[in-house]
């Protein structure tokens, strides 16, 4: 009995192991094999030639190009607004409050973080009502509500990962300009914000990643299956994920079909390459980064 | 303190106070929007009910039993694969596979939810009606199995975290007393990281409860309290993303932020606990 169970725990371990790399591979390989042989031109511009759809402004109709265009400006503007605001919400908790008013804003930023999408595109929905009520009925879900919704969505994630690059700087590195002479700001721009640029970029990509794949959000915020190449920000907008989706539920063609698997393998490959780069410009990535649906 | 410091210092605070104001907006927007429900139906009534709009009936019961059922099976899957996982990459393993076994759990954590939901629908979801014989497939289980596959790799990264941060010398201690390393692991790791555990639990069934994708495509939307797993099955999160398009003025719209708060009530509950939990291991290790 006593030989057993070291046995059947070591055993159980690469079970699990086992496991989760099984549902990787089946996951990443499924998606591969169905998608890539589709992977060419075409899937992106359709029957227009990549050259008159990307200079000459003809319109793709059967592409992923608008859907890429709809997810990339949704992606910058996301990231846009959240930089900002949490570059600087993350440097204050870091460096200029302490104390209980600290901590308080550090649980205010972890539920945050722990709010399902699909509340936050409630909200953005929401807003977007709100908008539609005061400002003109012209105004409804589109590209700039669904861009500050994700923002919201991705706020904890820069705050966080400036707020721990930031503590950990090391205390010479932080007292050396101080006994130079140099004032508070002076020392948080020359020094600590330089020594701490991997932390916060990594961050910034993670953000960028969870943009990307995120539909929930989008899903409730103004995404729609055929827009065109974003032209306004108060227009409704296509989306990759939202593409994959949508082809789940209803497609009309084997040609569809085929598409859509190229279309995850895309966002598959987008995503895994973001995140990878996250890790890779900070090793120390832990799961500060990553609690959220 | 000098003037640009105290400027400084005036901008980023105003920025922090717009960033903190958001948790609590996103809850007003919710009670503000449903209010007409609340204002006809008692809370009770609507937390307990059944779901028929037609008839008046507006509770979201069935959707509740659904997402907790789902979380917490996909919890009971994932909670000892995580342990495993991260088991071996704490050293139960040689560093020869424990190493790449740590890099593919970080590279899923970017694994899209939708690309799960995608692959379930095309992969599980068929074969799941096959062996089963499960009407459209599309059921609990389906949805059970990419949800746990899921929410296994933050799971498992928070779980190496608390591992890791078990002092070196009651290891030490251990190893030096003849136990062996899975010994150690069994009788020394998980005991002194129980706490950096149970938050990465309270967190994950957060995540679960969370998540819309993977419920919307696979769990199949019925709206029912589901007796069985091969039922098909509608949860909070779907619930918002199917009513959203819903007429605007009626009770069914308004339910979906009943919906909203119970979520957003239930994450950030499970996110004080864990911060409750990370707390007192600080204290205990100072």
């Amino acid at each position: 009995m006593k030989r057993i169970w070291p046995w059947a725990v070591r055993c159980g371990c690469y079970a699990a192991g086992l496991w989760i790399v099984s549902g990787a591979a089946g996951v990443v390989g499924f998606v591969a094999w169905r998608g890539l042989p589709h992977l060419n031109a075409q899937l992106l511009f359709g029957d227009v030639s990549a050259r008159d759809a990307l200079f000459g402004g003809v319109p793709v109709f059967d592409g992923l190009w608008p859907a890429v265009l709809g997810t990339v400006a949704l992606v910058t503007g996301a990231v846009a607004l959240a930089a900002p605001l949490g570059l600087a919400t993350g440097i204050y908790l870091a460096e200029f409050s302490r104390g209980r008013l600290k901590e308080v804003l550090t649980v205010f930023f972890d539920v945050l973080a722990g709010i399902p999408s699909v509340v936050v595109g409630l909200f953005g929905f929401s807003v977007s009502l709100l908008l539609h009520k005061l400002v003109s009925p012209r105004l409804g879900p589109c590209l700039l509500v669904a861009a500050f919704s994700l923002m919201i969505l991705v706020l904890p994630y820069v705050i966080r990962a400036t707020q721990s690059a930031l503590e950990e700087v090391p205390q010479e590195v932080r007292l050396t300009a101080l006994s130079l002479g140099a004032d508070r700001v002076q020392n948080l721009v020359w020094v600590l914000l330089p020594h701490s640029l991997q932390g916060i970029a990594s961050g910034l990509l993670l953000a960028v990643g969870r943009c990307a794949e995120d539909t929930a959000v989008i899903l409730l915020t103004g995404v729609v299956v055929t827009a065109g190449v974003p032209r306004s920000v108060l227009d409704p907008f296509e989306a990759l994920p939202f593409y994959i989706y949508y082809i789940s539920t209803q497609y009309g063609s084997t040609e569809e079909l085929e598409r859509g698997f190229a279309a995850a393998l895309i966002l598959l490959g987008v995503s895994v390459s973001l995140f990878a780069l996250a890790y890779a410009v900070r090793r120390a990535v832990g799961s500060w980064a990553l609690y959220r649906a | 303190m000098s003037r640009r410091e105290r400027l400084v210092r005036k901008i980023l605070g105003t920025a922090t106070l717009c960033a903190a104001a958001l948790p609590l907006s996103i809850l007003i927007f919710m009670l503000i929007l449903a209010r007409p429900l609340l204002s006809s139906f008692s809370v009770s009534d609507l937390l307990t009910g059944s779901w028929a709009p037609l008839q008046g009936r507006y509770g979201i019961l069935p959707m509740m039993v659904a997402s907790f059922l789902l979380a917490s099976c996909s919890l009971a899957v994932s909670f000892p694969v995580s342990l495993g996982c991260a088991g071996l990459i704490f050293g139960l393993t040689p560093p020869m596979l424990a190493v790449p076994l740590r890099r593919l759990v970080q590279l899923m954590t970017g694994f899209p939810t939708v690309v799960y939901g995608f692959v379930g629908v095309f992969l599980l979801v068929p074969t799941v009606r096959h062996l089963f014989h499960a009407g459209s497939g599309r059921c609990l289980l389906s949805a059970l199995v990419p949800l746990s596959l899921m929410i296994t790799p933050t799971m498992t990264l928070f779980f190496s975290d608390a591992f890791a941060a078990v002092p070196r010398p009651i290891l030490l201690a251990a190893a030096a007393a003849g136990a062996d390393p899975v010994q150690r692991f069994v009788w020394v790791v998980i005991p002194s990281a129980r706490r950096g555990l149970a938050a990465g639990l309270v967190l994950s069934f957060g995540r679960a409860l969370g998540d819309t994708l993977i419920a919307l495509m696979l769990a199949g939307n019925a709206a029912q309290v589901p007796s069985g797993f091969l039922e098909s099955a509608r949860t909070l999160t779907a619930h918002i993303a199917l009513v959203i398009a819903a007429d605007l003025q009626s009770l069914e719209f308004a339910s979906i932020f009943l919906c909203g708060m119970v979520l957003y009530v239930l994450t950030s509950c499970a996110a004080l606990c864990a911060w409750k939990m990370r707390a007192a291991t600080r204290k205990n290790s100072r």
